[in-house]
């Protein structure tokens, strides 16, 4: 018997998803299944031994350099969300509500224009203004605040400003478009059963814009904890944060089974944010 | 009345150091890239081009340039035509399993670059395949087609869906269907795809620095003059960057983006 | 051009929802064809099957006498009119309406000129260069069907084409529609559930319920001899009055009713043969009721009833009444503007016994 229509439709549809599929087959999921077997091989005499074990976890847990490594980026990173939506939140509502409704996307795109510049060119641009001799100490010397340049680049601060300077951005853009999406009607409803400014604020903007924040900050946390270039040009190299840690065992010692299980581990700490704040995360199906 | 006054001169004073905060950086590096001088630092010693005239004599950077721009074309390219694809076949026909396909396209987009970059290599390294810019654009195509295939699937309404019978109906094949019927009817969200997708490759650097050799892109580049410490030149590619970015943004605000908004 | 539609005993099923049911159906070619259900009776189903949309599960399709079961609508010498019109919102009428044409390879000039000539069937030649977002809702439905008219399909299928336009417009549509059915001579089978419209329009209707085709017929046939309860009731407004056969012989039948006996003609008996102490139902349409004694010949009379509610209606009055043999059964009747009818007032009911429908009671179980 012949196919039926509905059989020769699917049969085209599976050709059709099949390209993109074997990609994501043969480039995400098997390099994947490939880096957690090699994360419980080890490397000896500069070979991969083919031996399953869990050294490299082990090790992991042993070390203090590299478990320190996870300590400063979640530190790090859970800083850089906070301080990221304190600072957006306010912009965004600013924006949102007193800027006139036509300039807003003006406003907006202003708000968000140094993403334009390269990534690498941005951290680069806060070594510039933090360093021995850039813009901020030459000019406290200069007013005479102080003497000698203070020590501001180089160490886990100017990365918290270079991460937060970056994140307030897209934090911006996400917590805005929440904003707006509010209608008017909550306020005056709130304000219509004798809520001040600041009650409708606390009690009805804030939680209805909660799961855009949560999804704004959870993206920041992806984000911050696996980026390498941040760290690496603002950070110095008195506390190295994971990403440092894993790029490390790749050039100095090409230890890849090493490389392999501090990546898994990274990904387990993804996954773990994702577990803590799903119930706010509104992934939207479409 | 007071207290509106307050809320007011709050806001601009918070908004005016934030925007300063977020401005601070660019203007700084903007500026010094026309400094007369070896040191992108204060004082400004006067206004010069000469770094921007080593940053067109530099022909690494030139080629890096090149290399970016051609990555991000054909993985942009790539990355939206099979998330089309896939976005048309899963909206538009009932395959088994089509939760696990569509959480499986999405599934790179949740993963940090640097390990989507070490998998990758490990594999290209077991397999003996030597690094080039084709193993760069394979690495952006994983990062990109998440994304293309969200963004065209999510815009793939219930309400295309006889409009494309129409056009079958009327005897066009299903390549021409797609070609002629949806492609078009889908256009704004597909060309949003294709340009974040650019962005996204232009910009990316872990995995053009993991992935690549001999030919790099240009965050690869700029990273290695990153190493001659502050230097006026990376001010001005970083600059000229910008600048041609924000061109093609007011540009594309403008044209595309304009008239797509208002229908 | 035209042709001949045949579906020999087409089931569909979606998992475990059937929503076709061994559906047979022969369309003769040129024929305009109402297929008419309510709401979720498998309507589109079948045109999707016709239309190449979907395979039946079981049964076969034929068009112009060649086996279309498992055919692709391209292939198919049919096109279907969607509800929502589905024109393709980023090209002009010309381009919609030359689409087909494109498709088999006709040249721009000479596909221009045709859908032009396409878009002057429909009235539209003026706007020829508009794009579909800026017609009325009216418009759109007339460019859809100039485009599925212009490749010269043998059948049209039209789903619902009149369905999301406002009434009069509809009623201006439905005349249209066939008079350029009249024109074009397709065969034409076009969905709806609004009786009105596919006794308007139609050649014959095609009454279906829950996958089942309930009866088949022109629409005077379906209206005035309806074969099943289902379709007296779709059809329009109907008393059902249950009875029992008492007494069948060559030529008639005896009724026992809580309205008294009547003898109806063998012929009253729409859906077979009766038998005695068969269950069954009597159909009669308000409008059909007469005032006893008026002298004319062959009235059955149903006794006494009391008029419990009235409304005036215009062409006529509706009347609630309550029969003296069955207070429990509420009968509806149109009275004539002239019939000064008052409220509590007692009247003897009768109807011709040619316009009595005598079907067999719903069993329980069925
Ligand atoms: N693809 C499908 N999967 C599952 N059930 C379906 C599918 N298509 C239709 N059905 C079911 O089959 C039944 C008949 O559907 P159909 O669309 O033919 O009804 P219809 O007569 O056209 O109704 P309407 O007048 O509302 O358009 C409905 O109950 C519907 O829910
Ligand atoms: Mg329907």
């Amino acid at each position: 018997m012949s196919m039926t229509l509905e059989q020769s439709e699917q049969r085209k549809a599976w050709g059709f998803v099949a390209p993109a599929l074997a990609w994501t087959l043969a480039f995400f999921v098997v390099p994947f299944l490939f880096m957690v077997a090699m994360s419980l091989w080890s490397r000896q005499s500069g070979a991969i031994v083919r031996a399953w074990n869990l050294d490299n976890y082990l090790a992991f847990f042993e070390k203090a350099a590299l478990f320190k490594g996870l300590v400063n980026s979640l530190e790090i990173t859970l800083i850089v969300t906070v301080l990221s939506v304190v600072l957006a939140y306010p912009l965004a509502w600013i924006i949102a509500e007193r800027v006139p409704k036509r300039f807003q996307r003006m406003a907006l795109i202003m708000a968000v224009l140094p993403f334009w510049t390269s990534y690498v060119v941005r951290s680069y641009s806060w070594l510039l203004v933090l360093s021995k001799n850039g813009v901020v100490n030459q000019t406290l010397m200069t007013v005479g605040l102080v003497g000698e340049p203070l020590e501001l680049a180089s160490n886990r601060t100017a990365t918290v400003i270079g991460f937060t300077h970056f994140f307030v951005m897209l934090l911006t853009l996400t917590i805005y478009a929440n904003l707006i999406q509010l209608s008017p009607n909550y306020r005056r409803a709130a304000a219509d059963l004798g809520a001040n400014a600041f009650e409708t604020f606390w009690h009805v903007i804030v939680p209805l814009t909660l799961p855009g924040i949560m999804t704004g900050a959870f993206l920041t946390f992806v984000l911050c904890i696996g980026d390498y270039v941040t760290p690496q040009i603002l950070g110095g190299n008195n506390e190295l944060v994971l990403p440092q840690i894993i790029m490390l065992q790749l050039g100095r010692r090409a230890d890849f089974p090493m490389a392999a299980a501090l990546s898994i581990i990274l990904m387990l700490a993804v996954t773990l944010a994702y577990v803590l704040c799903a119930r706010w995360l509104k992934i939207e199906r479409a | 009345m007071l207290r509106n006054v307050l809320i007011s001169t709050a806001s601009w004073v918070y908004a005016t150091l934030i925007f300063g905060f977020i401005f601070l950086p660019v203007a700084v590096l903007v500026l010094f890239s026309f400094q007369d001088g070896r040191l992108p630092v204060p004082p400004f010693n006067g206004f010069s081009t000469q770094w921007y005239t080593a940053v067109f004599a530099d022909r690494k950077l030139m080629a890096a340039l090149l290399n970016s721009f051609v990555v991000a074309l054909f993985s942009s390219l790539i990355a939206c035509l099979l998330g089309f694809l896939a976005a048309y076949a899963l909206a538009r026909h009932k395959l088994p399993g089509s939760a696990l396909q569509r959480g499986l396209l999405i599934a790179p987009m949740t993963v940090s670059y640097l390990i989507i970059a070490l998998g990758l290599l490990t594999v290209l390294n077991a397999f003996g395949i030597p690094l080039s810019l084709s193993t760069v654009g394979i690495g952006h195509v994983v990062i990109n087609l998440p994304l293309c295939f969200a963004i065209i699937y999510s815009s793939m309404g219930d309400h295309h869906v006889n409009i494309e019978r129409a056009a079958r109906d009327l005897g066009a094949s299903d390549i021409k269907v797609m070609v002629l019927v949806t492609a078009p009817m889908l256009m704004p969200s597909i060309l949003a795809a294709f340009f974040l997708s650019v962005t996204f490759s232009w910009d990316e650097f872990i995995i053009a620095f993991l992935l690549s050799r001999f030919d790099v892109t240009l965050p690869v580049e700029i990273w290695s003059l990153l190493r001659s410490g502050l230097n006026p030149k990376t001010n001005a590619i970083g600059s000229l960057v910008f600048q041609v970015s924000v061109a093609v943004l007011m540009l594309l605000e403008f044209t595309l983006f304009r008239k797509t908004g208002k229908s | 051009m035209t042709a001949a539609v045949s579906v020999q005993n087409a089931t569909k099923t979606f998992g475990m929802f059937t929503a076709l049911n061994d559906v047979s159906l022969d369309i003769e070619a040129g024929e305009f064809i109402v297929l008419l259900g309510p709401s979720g009776c498998g309507k589109t189903t079948l045109l999707s099957i016709l239309g190449g949309f979907l395979s039946p599960t079981n049964g076969r399709i034929s068009i112009g006498g060649r086996e279309m079961t498992h055919v692709q609508p391209a292939n198919r010498p049919t096109t279907t009119m969607f509800q929502d019109y589905a024109l393709f919102p980023h090209m002009k009428l010309r381009d919609n309406v030359g689409f087909g044409l494109r498709m088999r390879g006709m040249a721009k000039a000479a596909r221009d000129e045709k859908a032009l000539g396409f878009l002057d069937l429909v009235g539209l030649r003026a706007a020829a260069e508009k794009k579909p977002h800026e017609l009325s809702g009216g418009q759109r439905q007339r460019v859809a069907l100039a485009r599925a008219l212009a490749v010269d399909p043998d059948v049209l299928l039209l789903d619902e084409p009149l369905g999301a336009l406002d009434l009069k417009l509809r009623r201006q549509m439905q005349d249209e529609l066939k008079a350029i059915q009249k024109r074009v001579g397709t065969t034409f089978v076009h969905v709806t559930h609004d009786q009105e419209e596919a006794m308007a329009i139609a050649d014959r209707i095609v009454v279906m319920n829950q996958g089942r085709i309930e009866d088949i017929g022109a629409p005077a046939d379906i209206y005035m001899r309806p074969r099943s309860l289902f379709s007296a009731g779709f059809m329009g407004e109907v008393n059902f009055i249950p009875g029992r056969v008492a007494d069948v012989d060559p030529v008639s039948a005896q009724i026992e009713t809580a309205l008294g006996t009547m003898t109806l003609a063998r012929s009253a008996f729409t859906a077979g043969a009766p038998f005695a102490g068969q269950a069954v139902t009597l159909c009669i349409r308000p409008e059909h009721f007469r005032r006893a004694g008026n002298g004319t010949a062959e009235l059955v009379t149903l006794g006494s009833a009391q008029m419990t509610g009235q409304a005036f209606f215009g062409t006529h009055y509706r009347c609630h009444l309550r029969p003296q043999g069955a207070p429990d059964l509420s009968i509806i009747a149109h009275m004539p503007q002239s019939a000064h009818v008052s409220e509590g007032e007692a009247v003897t009911l009768a109807v011709h016994a040619g316009d009595v429908v005598v079907l067999p009671s719903a069993t329980k179980d069925a």
